[in-house]
């Protein structure tokens, strides 16, 4: 079975985070690089299918010459191939990147590559758009399931759940279809120091997207900010264990001690 | 005229759904068009006749032929028509799993844009809102252009607010064209939740570990301190990463969001990405060895120190005063 895994390079972000000078990026002067957690589950699933089921896995981003290393990454844990469609940085908005996901599976097809699967995150851990998986389902004329946390295949056909008012909705769709992960739907592995390795000298298929002329675009970014939060001091109630009667008595004191 | 697809149990419009036509009657009235709601599922019409005090004028109840399960490219589609038949401005959802599901549907269908989890809206031209990423740590000033504009209501942010004057509200009926790859995806089975256990996204205490809790067995302290408390344990990402507990306690972005009395964070830093998810708790109390770590400035409270010691002693002074 061939599976495509896209995935997003985003900031690694940590405690505080600060703007670029003209609040359109974040400041990533001191940051290191990674994708969505659920991107790399959704990488992880495509390396245990391949592995129960043999075949072969892809992975895909839309982004700067620099997301070589996040593809590098899914290589390490065992992802075949390596497609980036290169950008000179700019965002694309999710009209943009999912059209130009579209072309580049298209351009598979016409190499000869069909893929069963195409796995996604939920949504990307930056702009949070939660729509390029199903607009490339629509233009592609596959079904798509959202939000999944366990995934089946079997004789062709996907079996997915997803979470809802803290049980489970039941999915099945027929192969080939889309399926949009979430965190949790396994527990990724570290990548070993030879696969670490191996993906260094593997190649990377670097190719131009074509940006879309006609049709909708956006939503458009201005600028970013900073959510105003109340920003204090915390009230310290004391150092080690002697804090103790301190912290019952607030916990008496908001009655959450019966 | 402004629509709004309005999610519904048993003929009670969901909170989320609430917020969202508070948000969506005020834009309403600052563009001067009338306020429409689009329903689904069993009860619908019950659901839809509430919507007045929400200043509803038009109520569409969609009925795809022989099918009640949700199935979200229907859904989709089924609001695509709704545009394509009486085309309104702007379509709204909440923010929800089937809120953002249905309106990526519905935009893709029109090759329209879409803006997700907004807080905030300045109709005009051009017509901008801002909107949440990273869960809710950044937010967003953004153009959305087009004939129609579909936009996702971030949840928890606006306060459900009833209309000033209640409205009549019109009722109809829409049978959507449907064609066989729209009906695919549907849900085919449920597993109901566990009976009687403390969820955490609902638990009035939660008691949080972090790195610093150190390995898997630790955990047995904080669970003792929850279990006094009748709270639930929540973790960060770095714990569910490295197999110390299921990805079910986490707290955050990628997470649970929860909403307790007090969260008591023991171990953890405060990353953007685990601030979202717990700055809804009414208080935070931090334990944490580095008074410089980044979550005291979100907290209320703080006890400097080893949790493996503060941790065990704070339960040992409930049993304590429990034995009183
Ligand atoms: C896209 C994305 C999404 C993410 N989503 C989430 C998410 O949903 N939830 C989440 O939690 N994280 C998430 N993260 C990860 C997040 O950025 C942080 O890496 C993570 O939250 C840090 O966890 P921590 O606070 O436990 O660890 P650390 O940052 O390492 O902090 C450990 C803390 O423990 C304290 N400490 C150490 N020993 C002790 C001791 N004995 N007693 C008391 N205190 C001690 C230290 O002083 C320190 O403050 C996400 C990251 C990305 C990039
Ligand atoms: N630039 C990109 N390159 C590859 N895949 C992407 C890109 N942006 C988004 N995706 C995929 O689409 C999913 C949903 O993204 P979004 O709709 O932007 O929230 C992400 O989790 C990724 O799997």
């Amino acid at each position: 079975m061939n599976i495509l895994v896209c995935v997003k390079r985003v900031p690694e972000t940590g405690g505080r985070v600060t703007l670029s000078a003209d609040a359109r990026e974040i400041d990533t002067r001191y940051l290191g690089f990674t994708v969505s957690p659920h991107e790399e589950c959704a990488t992880e699933e495509a390396v245990r299918l391949v592995e129960a089921n043999g075949g072969s896995s892809t992975v895909l981003t839309l982004g700067p010459e620099a997301a070589a290393d996040q593809l590098r990454a899914a290589m390490a844990i065992g992802i075949d191939r390596a497609i980036l469609l290169e950008t000179d940085g700019q965002d694309w908005d999710p009209v943009a990147t999912a059209a130009a996901i579209v072309d580049a599976i298209r351009a598979e097809a016409a190499a000869g590559v069909q893929y069963d699967l195409l796995l996604f995150g939920n949504e990307a851990a930056d702009s949070g758009d939660f729509q390029v998986g199903i607009r490339v389902a629509i233009a592609l004329g596959l079904p798509c399931i959202n939000g999944v946390k366990s995934l089946e295949i079997k004789d062709g056909v996907a079996t997915a759940r997803r979470e809802a008012g803290g049980g489970w909705e039941v999915f099945q769709v027929p192969l080939p279809a889309i399926v949009a992960v979430r965190e949790g739907i396994n527990l990724p592995r570290y990548p070993s120091v030879p696969g670490r390795l191996r993906a260094k000298k593997k190649e990377i298929e670097r190719s131009v997207p074509v940006a879309r002329q006609a049709g909708a675009a956006g939503p458009e970014k201005i600028r970013l900010s900073l959510p105003a939060e109340s920003e204090g001091r915390a009230e310290i109630l004391g150092t080690g264990a002697d804090a103790a009667p301190a912290v019952v008595d607030l916990l008496e004191r908001i009655g959450v001690l019966a | 005229m402004i629509l709004t697809f309005v999610e519904q149990a048993a003929g009670r419009p969901d909170r989320s759904s609430l917020e969202a036509l508070t948000f969506a009657r005020r834009l309403a009235a600052a563009q001067g068009v009338p306020l429409g709601a689009v329903l689904f599922g069993p009860a619908a019409e019950v659901a839809a006749a509430v919507l007045g005090a929400y200043g509803v004028v038009e109520a569409h109840l969609v009925e795809p032929a022989g099918l009640d399960a949700y199935a979200p490219a229907v859904w989709g589609r089924s609001v695509a028509q709704l545009v394509g038949a009486s085309p309104p401005t702007v379509v709204l959802a909440a923010g929800t799993d089937r809120g953002q599901e249905v309106l990526a549907y519905a935009a893709a269908m029109l090759d329209a844009p879409m803006a997700a989890n907004c807080i905030d809206v300045r109709p005009g031209e051009p017509f901008e809102v801002t909107r949440q990423r990273w869960g809710g740590s950044l937010l967003e000033k953004a153009r959305l252009d087009g004939p129609v504009r579909l936009l996702t209501v971030a949840e928890h942010v606006t306060q459900p607010e009833e209309a000033a004057v209640p409205t009549t509200v019109s009722i109809s009926r829409f049978t959507p064209t449907l064609s066989e790859a729209d009906l695919r995806v549907r849900v085919i089975g449920r597993v109901a939740p566990e009976p009687g256990k403390v969820s955490l996204a609902d638990a009035r205490v939660v008691v949080g570990g972090g790195r610093g809790v150190g390995g898997a067995e630790a955990f047995s302290e904080l669970e003792e301190l929850a279990g006094l408390l009748h709270g639930a344990v929540g973790v960060s990402r770095v714990v569910t990463s490295a197999g110390w507990r299921p990805h079910s306690q986490q707290v955050g972005q990628t997470g649970t969001r929860i909403a307790p009395d007090i969260y008591i964070a023991c171990g953890i830093s405060g990353a953007i990405q685990h601030i979202v998810g717990c700055k809804a708790a009414k208080a935070i109390l931090v334990i944490n060895t580095d008074r410089e770590a980044p979550i005291m400035s979100r907290a209320a409270y703080a006890v400097i120190g080893d949790l493996h010691t503060v941790v065990p002693a704070v339960s040992a002074e409930i049993r304590r005063r429990q034995a009183l």
